[in-house]
């Protein structure tokens, strides 16, 4: 069976979470209450986009009043602007299907969650996600700027209805090409034919940058969590820490695997001016394995990395992994959960 | 050390932006004595260990009143809804911003989330280190004054620039959110 580059970007655009959404209690007016809403979100897309389809699933049984909808898992607000499936690679380390996720229409947690107005808000925010990767691929947002409204309009629309076709097709044009990914042709020369072809505008017209936007988020589990399936619960969002930046590698001579990488974000990331002064590769050649070895010298350890639902082995290139399981803002959203002491002031 | 970035691009590193935060805070505290302090809040060990040479905080200005009503000010910098939806200001910046709910806050931005770009001088992006939103001045734009007001600066007093920026640059900012900036502390960089 071929599984090359191409399938495997493809396999991530038609990935999707099965919810199960219910109604908040609060805001329940009629007897009985609404039935759970059943729907396939896809992974790369944001729940917010689902509006137009529970509204009016939930509309005859809401009190009067201005619909404003956000959702929570089990109490904590969702953000809104981090991709469906990061979320439930975040929330659920032990997957839930189909993930039960409260709907409200009312109340927005204003103090929690930045403003969003429906679909212009999510637009908004990818395309300003996709500025500031372009920025830390070439060090200038100028070619998503640039772009036409046209061409901003269908690359949003392809993304929303999952259109990878479209998508690589508008997106070759802000010739953002990463990383060389000589894995996915040993995989499969068909499919990286195919690929070249596609990214052949980009190839010739830019070289392949070595900084890949990253977005890192970092669950500290509690230092007795041993066991996955006991149930994890975040009261907070500041039990998971962000950590938004460039991780370089210096494609031919390095094969490193993610694991590696995350573990150098720990210990080694300069910082982005420091990393721009110094072309030095910043990926240490450790294994996973003497992360976890760690463990007894009281360093953080990693307990699971999840990326697209995926947990990646370790012999996996990284060129590999970012090039197919990057969501189409451009960054390589990384969930991990780690062992580490707590902070002293929590 | 400090780098003379400051003085030529209008922008300024994270690196120089820790080294001229802790300077301004000194200086502020010396030439400022009556107001409360501007303190830097330490987050490199947020994850319960310290990332090597990483740099990670923010410069913070608690129990300030503020005179002059930002909700008016937003109110009248508000979005225009019919406005185009794509601007076509520089999103990603790397300038300090100042961001304010109860706490005034200075903090770095090179790379920010979820914010919208619009001609509203304010915005509502998450704070970057306290995971929720508030309100921050827009930093577009940003660099392109900064470079104005650099103007003549003399790159040879390289160990200064950063000091010279952050005083430079919170002249601006600072009033508005009705923080003046002490008068000596102008003088010292000249």
């Amino acid at each position: 069976m071929e599984r090359g580059g191409k399938e495997a970007q493809q396999y991530v655009w038609d990935g999707a979470i099965p919810l199960q959404i219910h109604l908040h209690d609060s805001e329940v007016t009629t007897l009985p209450p609404p039935a759970p809403a059943l729907i396939l979100a896809p992974r790369i897309g944001y729940l917010p986009l689902l509006s137009p389809q529970l509204k009016p699933f939930f509309s005859g049984a809401l009190p009067p009043g201005v619909d404003t909808v956000w959702f929570d898992y089990k109490g904590l607000p969702l953000k809104w602007y981090i991709p469906t499936g990061v979320l439930f690679d975040l929330l659920c380390a032990e997957p839930e299907r189909p993930w039960n996720l409260t709907v409200h229409f009312r109340g927005y947690p204003g103090n929690v969650l930045i403003p969003c107005d429906g679909e212009d808000s999510v637009k908004w925010s990818y395309i300003n996600s996709l500025k500031e990767a372009a920025y830390i691929i070439h060090g200038s947002s100028k070619n998503v700027m640039n772009m036409s409204q046209p061409d901003q309009i269908d690359l949003w629309r392809s993304v929303m209805n999952g259109k990878l076709e479209t998508y690589n097709r508008i997106s070759s044009k802000l010739k953002l090409g990463i990383v060389r990914d000589d894995f996915s042709a040993k995989l499969n020369p068909s499919s990286s034919k195919i690929q070249h072809s596609v990214d052949e505008t980009e190839a010739t017209a830019a070289p392949k940058a070595s900084r890949i936007p990253v977005r890192l988020y970092i669950c500290n589990v509690d230092e007795d969590f041993d066991d996955f399936e006991e149930e994890l619960h975040f009261d907070s969002w500041d039990q998971i820490s962000y950590i938004n930046r460039p991780v370089e590698i210096n494609g031919e001579e390095f094969y490193p695997n993610s694991s590696n990488t995350i573990k150098a974000e720990f210990k080694n990331e300069p910082g982005i001016e420091a990393e721009e002064e110094s072309k030095t590769g910043i990926i240490e050649g450790t294994s996973i394995e003497s992360v976890e070895s760690q463990s007894l010298s009281g360093q953080p350890v990693i307990k699971l990395v999840r990326i697209q639902g995926i947990e990646p082995k370790s012999e996996i290139p990284f060129s590999w992994v970012v090039k197919n399981l990057m969501n189409p803002d451009y960054f390589l959203h990384i969930c991990l959960y780690i062992k580490a002491p707590k902070p002293l002031d929590s | 050390m400090a780098s003379n970035q400051a003085t030529c691009d209008g922008s300024l590193s994270l690196i120089d932006f820790q080294i001229a935060a802790n300077d301004f805070a000194e200086k502020w505290k010396k030439f400022n004595s009556a107001y409360p302090e501007w303190l830097w809040i330490d987050c490199s060990n947020r994850l319960g260990f310290a990332a090597h040479g990483v740099i990670d905080g923010y410069l913070s200005l608690q129990n300030v009143f503020i005179r002059r009503s930002l909700e008016e000010e937003r109110d009248e910098g508000g979005c225009n809804d019919d406005e185009e939806p794509f601007d076509n200001a520089t999103l990603v910046c790397i300038v300090p911003v100042m961001m304010e709910i109860n706490i005034i806050s200075m903090s770095y931005t090179a790379l920010r989330t979820g914010f919208q770009c619009s001609t509203s001088m304010y915005r509502i992006p998450e704070h970057p280190y306290l995971n929720r939103p508030w309100y921050m001045l827009h930093p577009c734009g940003t660099s392109e004054w900064m470079k104005l007001l650099l103007v003549g600066v003399d790159n040879s007093m390289a160990t200064n620039g950063t000091e010279r920026y952050m005083i430079s640059w919170f002249s601006v900012v600072g009033q508005v959110f009705g923080l003046k900036l002490p008068f000596e502390m102008l003088k010292s960089i000249g």
